[in-house]
């Protein structure tokens, strides 16, 4: 269903001058922040948040007003970190968040900040996005100046310095373990839950609450607005509005707000109002629902809504609100090794069956698309895979830290198990030029071991290819 | 090969007094450093190592994780193509090949003249431009290959010296707490010892009260 919904966070997204101060201000902004230092307890803002079931928006989409109240009561002092490291391949939004409306994020977090009690707050930005970084940097320079962070905010008894941390170039570093890792200082490598549930021990070992950059962007709204009107859109679980990127074959590759929870897929990949169909009157051929980490998703599950639960259970999930869609002409295999190729270069190493894993699965993978494929690959491809996510379930059994590992199956799983023809193919074709000319075989070893990575080497979390 | 210059210094301390614990200004110290040098040099790991209170060892085990720092020289311009998923499908390796061509060098490798490196990355979160690409982190959209040379010769030219400075800066603006306005940035231990923040019970009603 397509509902003509007011947008919530990306409201000022044409608005040119939505990212200053003066833009911010002019528009309502900052208002939140003083209706709550006015006359609102932590306590209530916590529980409008929660009323409000405003759902994590980096990707597992936990309710951030129940995570708030995990931190352990009389331990102090306490953490806000916003995950702004958006790389799940296909998500494309916290990035734009963060150059057009930065003041936003901001206001976001001073209310989280003021309703957890954290002591300081960080904004964790991407290493790679120097534009948001330079918007950011302004944005906190300016609400500074004008008394909305630092000492007795607007003359409240309410103190917090907001800074801007960034990464340097690690996917990894998106969990929010291997986040605060990162923001310590050190190699940006998960740790293990339990016992570090960030909300008991995260950063510095203290209670630290991690949200994505999009749930907090959801705050001052849903504070100035109340929570009925935020659970009056959506369905279900799914409460208010979500911003997804629909990429690949699609005729309007856009960023599109809509109402949570009732839009379909189908709504949002072929209506005119979004992206528009499939390019050149091609046809579908999968699509990817939520990030590449996702099993993949077709024709079948068109219409299916935006909800979460709906998603979750046809196997599959909305994760972080990236839906790539792949027409009639994709080779499965390439797209299959794309995304499995990001996974094992991205692999921090630490846990053996992603590092091995993930490795030998684009080996393999890398020797069926260059032509030396042998009729045994598919199930060694599906041995490795069950080694690293046993019994390739949906929600994955995890044999590792983080999910990270399993994830890498997604793609595999989704890809042979509809488009087994095509892998199948390749191989005929490898079999067919080996029976011609037995000597390529020799070369076959030489050239794997060419693209392989080597994980051996304690040097980077993997090399580029 | 050269420590932080004594200006860079000064904005070292300052980064090391937004934090908590002196360490966890790591990462932005390294990204000084490459700032000044166009990458990561021994000799500035082992300022940086003091600044922090840290071995140089550790420092670089840090250093060595991320593969935004270079511990060699590379380009004046890095030129990182995506061919990740959703650029793949829309033309990215043959964006990345044209650049191979073009530049005559692979992925990884710098022109001899020291203007370009080539990189081939995964997703940089520009799904919905694709192919896309960044020049030291400075993003060009739906790039086909004739932006993508007249982009090389821009940059060739210094038509884009305004907005694309050399390999190693990322934001220009830089952020600055003033003194005054400095709220409570202390070590762990101590704002353990401070216990609850001010405001906690601040516009409680009774009622609330009890649920807290
Ligand atoms: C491998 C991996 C990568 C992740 N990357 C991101 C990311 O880039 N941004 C993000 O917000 N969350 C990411 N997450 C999820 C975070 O661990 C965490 O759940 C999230 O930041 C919590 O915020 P939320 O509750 O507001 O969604 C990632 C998780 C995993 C396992
Ligand atoms: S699953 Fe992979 S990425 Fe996650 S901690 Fe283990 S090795 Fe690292």
């Amino acid at each position: 269903m397509i509902t003509d919904v007011e947008p919530i966070i990306t409201a000022r997204f044409d608005q040119p001058d939505a990212h200053t101060i003066d833009g911010y201000e002019r528009t309502g902004g900052y208002q939140a922040l003083r209706q709550v230092l006015a006359s609102w307890s932590p306590a209530r803002v916590a529980e409008e948040i929660k009323d409000a079931s405003l759902l994590g928006r980096g990707g597992a989409g936990f309710p951030a007003g129940v995570k708030w109240g995990f931190c352990p009561p009389g331990v102090w002092p306490r953490y806000l970190v916003v995950n702004g490291d958006e790389s799940e391949p296909g998500t494309y939004k916290d990035r734009l968040l963060l150059e057009r409306d930065p003041h936003q994020l901001i206001e976001g977090v001073l209310i989280a900040s003021y309703a957890v009690g954290a002591a300081q707050a960080f904004i964790y930005i991407r290493g790679e996005m120097a534009l948001a970084q330079e918007r950011m940097a302004q944005a906190l320079n300016d609400a500074y100046a004008r008394g909305y962070i630092g000492k007795n905010i607007l003359g409240s008894a309410f103190s917090i310095d907001v800074v801007m941390a960034w990464g340097a170039g690690a996917y990894i570093v998106g969990e929010e373990t291997a986040l605060i890792e990162s923001l310590e200082g050190n190699r940006g490598m998960p740790r293990l839950k339990p016992p570090f549930f960030p909300a008991a021990k995260g950063l510095y070992m203290q209670p630290t609450i991690v949200n994505n950059v999009e749930t907090l962007s959801n705050v001052p709204w849903i504070v100035r607005h109340g929570a009925a009107k935020f659970t009056a859109l959506g369905a279900e679980a799914s409460k208010g509005t979500r911003v997804f990127a629909v990429s690949g074959h699609v005729n309007k590759p856009g960023v599109y707000e809509v109402e949570f929870g009732v839009t379909t897929f189908r709504d949002i990949i072929m209506d005119p109002a979004y992206a528009g169909g499939i390019r050149d009157g091609n046809q579908l051929k999968c699509f990817i629902p939520g990030g590449a980490s996702a099993p993949w998703f077709f024709e079948e599950h068109l219409d299916l809504p935006l909800e979460k639960g709906t998603v979750d259970r046809a196997g599959s999930m909305l994760g972080s609100g990236a839906i790539v869609v792949m027409d009639h002409t994709t080779d499965a295999v390439k797209a299959c090794m794309a995304v499995v190729r990001f996974f094992a270069h991205e692999s921090c190493g630490k846990c053996t069956p992603c590092r091995e894993g993930t490795t030998w699965l684009e080996r393999i993978l890398r020797r069926i698309l260059d032509g030396y494929g042998r009729p045994s690959d598919l199930d060694l491809l599906m041995d490795v895979a069950d080694n690293i996510s046993p019994g390739i379930a949906w929600p994955p059994k995890q044999t590792t830290i983080c999910p990270l590992g399993p994830s890498a199956v997604s793609p595999l799983s989704s890809a042979l198990g509809r488009f087994r023809g095509e892998f199948e193919a390749y191989i005929a074709r490898a079999e067919a030029a080996r029976a011609e000319q037995p000597v390529v075989l020799a070369g076959a070893h030489a050239h794997a071991h060419d693209h392989g990575h080597d994980h051996d080497h304690d040097h980077d979390h993997g090399g580029h290819h | 090969m050269a420590r932080l210059t004594p200006e860079n210094e000064i904005l070292a301390r300052e980064i090391i007094g937004r934090y908590p614990r002196p360490k966890s200004a790591l990462i932005p110290l390294l990204h000084l450093a490459q700032e000044q040098d166009g990458y990561v040099t021994d000799d500035a790991m082992a300022h940086i190592a003091e600044l922090v209170g840290v071995t140089s060892a550790e420092v670089l085990g840090t250093c060595s994780f991320y593969e935004m720092f270079k511990l060699h020289p590379c380009g004046r311009y890095v030129i990182n193509v995506c061919t990740n998923i959703a650029c793949m499908l829309c033309g990215g390796d043959e964006l990345l090949h044209h650049a191979e061509e073009t530049l005559g060098i692979t992925a990884g490798a710098t022109t001899p003249d020291g203007l370009f490196t080539i990189e081939a990355v995964e997703c940089i979160a520009a799904c919905t431009e694709a192919p896309a690409l960044q020049v030291n982190y400075r993003y060009r959209y739906k790039v086909d290959n004739d932006a993508f040379d007249s982009l090389v010769d821009d940059l060739r030219a210094g038509r884009l010296n305004d907005e694309i400075p050399p390999h190693g800066t990322l934001a220009r603006v830089r952020q600055h707490i003033p003194d005054d306005k400095r709220a409570f940035i202390v070590s762990p231990e101590e704002a353990a010892a401070a216990g609850e923040p001010a405001w906690m019970h601040a516009h409680e009603t009774p009622s609330v009260e009890g649920g807290a």
